[in-house]
């Protein structure tokens, strides 16, 4: 009796189906990232040998990465439940192409800055691990976009931010210092959010899989807690994605660590934050989402019009960067404003919308990183990264310039490079969500990046060197600024590879877009209609 | 008890919430430690207080033969606690460092990474 009602329980909790090969890609993203990280850590003294196993670490992330993205493009949402345990009780881990996308330009990213960092980062600060750090970072990144259930989410949450706490301060320098504090106290706040918000959505669902909330969420009758949800959720994301009014601590701290470690933060961080946004509001609580578009439309305009004016108000390359990030979070943001996806009327402004807003995230992701690692290169060449000093790249270094041009283009969303098309497909989404002042509010945002980007390149590459900072003064700092910006030159074919990497797929992108557009376009359809996500994690018992 | 504990939870809350609006590191370390307990009773709070009878299953049966406490919550909490405790420790110690570098724990002070009198970009050449 004992053991039939063992076999009937464990048949009813626990699956014993085998899992197929393919799908361990699921997991394998996250995997690699910890085993390389921990073998990293054993080496720690090796500072040698760091570079030699970090690399092919990181190609083997891209091409998990890239595998999982190949099994979900062919066969739909693929999930895998952790120790066997059936859905809704284990953990899953559930890649649908949105996640898959994610994940993927997160590993071809960490492979650029990595190839990078080999060349700029001093022996010292591999000795303290930025390597072991990198990959930590790297596991929470890619947790946080394959995790289909929400307190794992919250999980890698911590992961990412202890990993990236650790290479932020990598230096000590007195700026790191100040600037850590201030990111450290603010993302530990906002994932307190996250926290809090969780303990509520167990208290009202009593579930924590994605796929399991969707459904409850769907079937409620009195949604009332699901508003308090929602908002505590978008506040508690917008902190992590740097929107405003929670935006102040990214232009604190973003341009303090080291240029490869920025790239990095500026690439991946932000948008773990916009992808736990839309995955949770758009996905999980759709109706809710829709009754307060006003108020997103309202974070998503002044976030983007802040960046860009704060953008035009420097006077550091990096730190023109920084704003130049939340001018890109604003414009994903524009897409929880959007009406929604009910069939027929409004039903185009969604799909198209949220299609344009994924490609933004990923053309943010490369074209950030590409910026920070370029900005490194120019900060080397000139000595300086103050746009007071700067000047003559351009007839030095013409191929790096025109490199920099490119990625000014494209993150100013000129055509024809990657910024483009995803601009287009917001501003026709907007247009047709009835938001004519929030497309306007693109525009106007995208021309003020414009006129600081063109700044930007007058000043630190058209012009020729500043007399007044020539002679005496300069040989001084340059002996300062060359411990703070250990950064290669373009000579260095180091630093020229990933440069060239981010920049032919900016170019790419841009030109031939439409592979791309065909993987953004599935994504949306994929968080519209999560159907096929749902029927993977509960494979049809349902 | 649920009342009782929402009030308690709320109280920690608003302390946590004024420590960590002050301007000196030092309180808004002690308010990041309360912010973390208040959390954890929050969730503890949600997962219901129902039986106290720790979710254990005797020797010999194969189910619970009362009920139990839920344990979900509890796996939550000791997942938070390990978080904040070591966050916590790490904020610790950079607050130190901070401290012993920029000679100060007001925040309002420490303007080394963003100084004010930087000016406005150059507007020719």
């Amino acid at each position: 009796m004992a053991t039939e009602s063992l076999s009937a329980l464990k048949a009813e909790a626990m699956t014993q189906a085998s899992v197929a090969p393919i799908d361990y890609a699921v997991i394998m993203p996250v995997i690699v990232c910890f085993l390389f990280g921990a073998a990293l850590l054993m080496m720690r003294k090796k500072v040698a040998w760091h570079p030699i196993v970090a690399i092919p670490g990181l190609v083997c992330l891209l091409a998990a990465d890239l595998a999982l993205l190949w099994r979900v493009a062919t066969g739909g949402p693929v999930t895998m439940m952790m120790g066997g345990w059936k859905p809704p009780f284990g953990i899953a881990f559930t890649a649908d192409m949105m996640g898959a996308i994610f994940v993927t330009v997160a590993g071809f990213v960490a492979l650029c800055a990595g190839i990078y960092a080999t060349a700029s980062v001093p022996g010292s600060e591999r000795r303290y691990g930025f390597f072991p750090f990198l990959f930590l970072m790297m596991g929470g990144v890619s947790g946080a976009f394959v995790t289909g259930d929400i307190f794992n989410l919250y999980v890698w949450f911590e992961v990412l931010l202890i990993g990236s706490f650790g290479l932020l301060i990598l230096g000590s320098q007195h700026e790191q210092l100040d600037g850590a504090t201030k990111y450290c106290f603010l993302n530990l706040v906002g994932t307190t959010l996250f926290l809090i918000a969780t303990g509520y959505l167990y208290g009202i669902f009593g579930t924590l899989n994605m796929a399991d909330i969707a459904e409850k969420a769907k079937a409620m009758e009195d949604t009332t807690p699901i508003f308090t949800l929602a908002v505590l959720y978008f506040v508690s994301f917008s902190m992590k994605a740097a929107a405003f009014p929670l935006q102040s601590w990214l232009p604190a701290s973003y341009h303090t660590p080291r240029f490869v470690t920025s790239a990095l933060f500026a690439g991946l961080l932000t948008k773990v934050g916009v992808y736990a946004a839309i995955r949770v509001l758009l996905m999980l609580f759709p109706p809710e989402r829709a009754e307060m578009a006003p108020l997103f439309a309202w974070v998503a305009a002044l976030t983007m019009v802040f960046g860009a004016f704060g953008a035009l108000a420097q006077s550091d390359l990096r730190r023109f960067l920084n704003y130049a990030v939340i001018v890109g979070i604003g414009n994903i943001m524009v897409v929880l404003a959007l009406p929604a996806a009910v069939p027929g009327e409004g039903g185009l402004a969604m799909s198209v919308g949220l299609s344009g807003a994924i490609l933004y995230a990923v053309h943010s992701i490369v074209v950030m990183t590409a910026l920070y690692l370029a900005a490194g290169v120019a900060a080397h060449l000139a000595g300086t990264s103050s746009l007071h000093e700067m000047g003559g790249l351009w007839r030095n270094n013409p191929l790096f310039a025109a490199v920099m041009l490119v990625l000014l283009f494209a993150v100013s969303g000129l055509p024809p490079f990657s910024g483009f098309w995803p601009k287009v497909a917001l501003v026709r989404a907007t247009i047709a969500g009835d938001l004519p002042w929030l497309a306007a509010s693109i525009l106007v945002s995208g021309f003020l990046l414009t006129i600081a980007s063109a700044r930007v390149f007058a000043l630190g590459f058209w012009r020729p060197l500043p007399a007044a900072s020539a002679a005496d003064t300069r040989a001084e700092k340059n002996a300062i600024v060359a411990e703070r910006f250990t950064a290669a030159g373009p000579e260095k074919a180091l630093s020229a590879i990933p440069l060239l990497a981010l920049c032919s797929f900016v170019v790419i992108a841009g030109v031939w877009p439409q592979w791309l557009l065909d993987l953004t376009d599935a994504a949306a359809n994929g968080i519209i209609d999560p159907a096929p996500y749902i029927t993977s994690v509960f494979g049809g018992v349902r | 008890m649920e009342v009782a504990l929402c009030f308690v939870v709320a109280a920690l809350f608003a302390v946590a919430l004024y420590l960590l609006l002050s301007k000196h590191i030092i309180r808004m370390l002690l308010g990041v430690v309360l912010l973390g307990n208040a959390v954890n009773l929050l969730i503890f709070t949600n997962g219901r207080i129902g039986p106290i009878a720790p979710p254990i299953i005797p020797d010999g049966a194969e189910v619970p033969l009362e009920a139990v406490a839920n344990p979900l919550p509890q796996a939550l909490i000791l997942t938070a606690i390990v978080i904040s405790f070591s966050f916590f420790a790490f904020l610790l110690v950079l607050a130190y460092r901070a401290y012993q570098d920029l000679q100060t724990d007001d925040t309002d002070r420490m303007r080394v990474a963003e100084p004010e009198d930087e000016g406005l970009p150059p507007l020719g050449y």
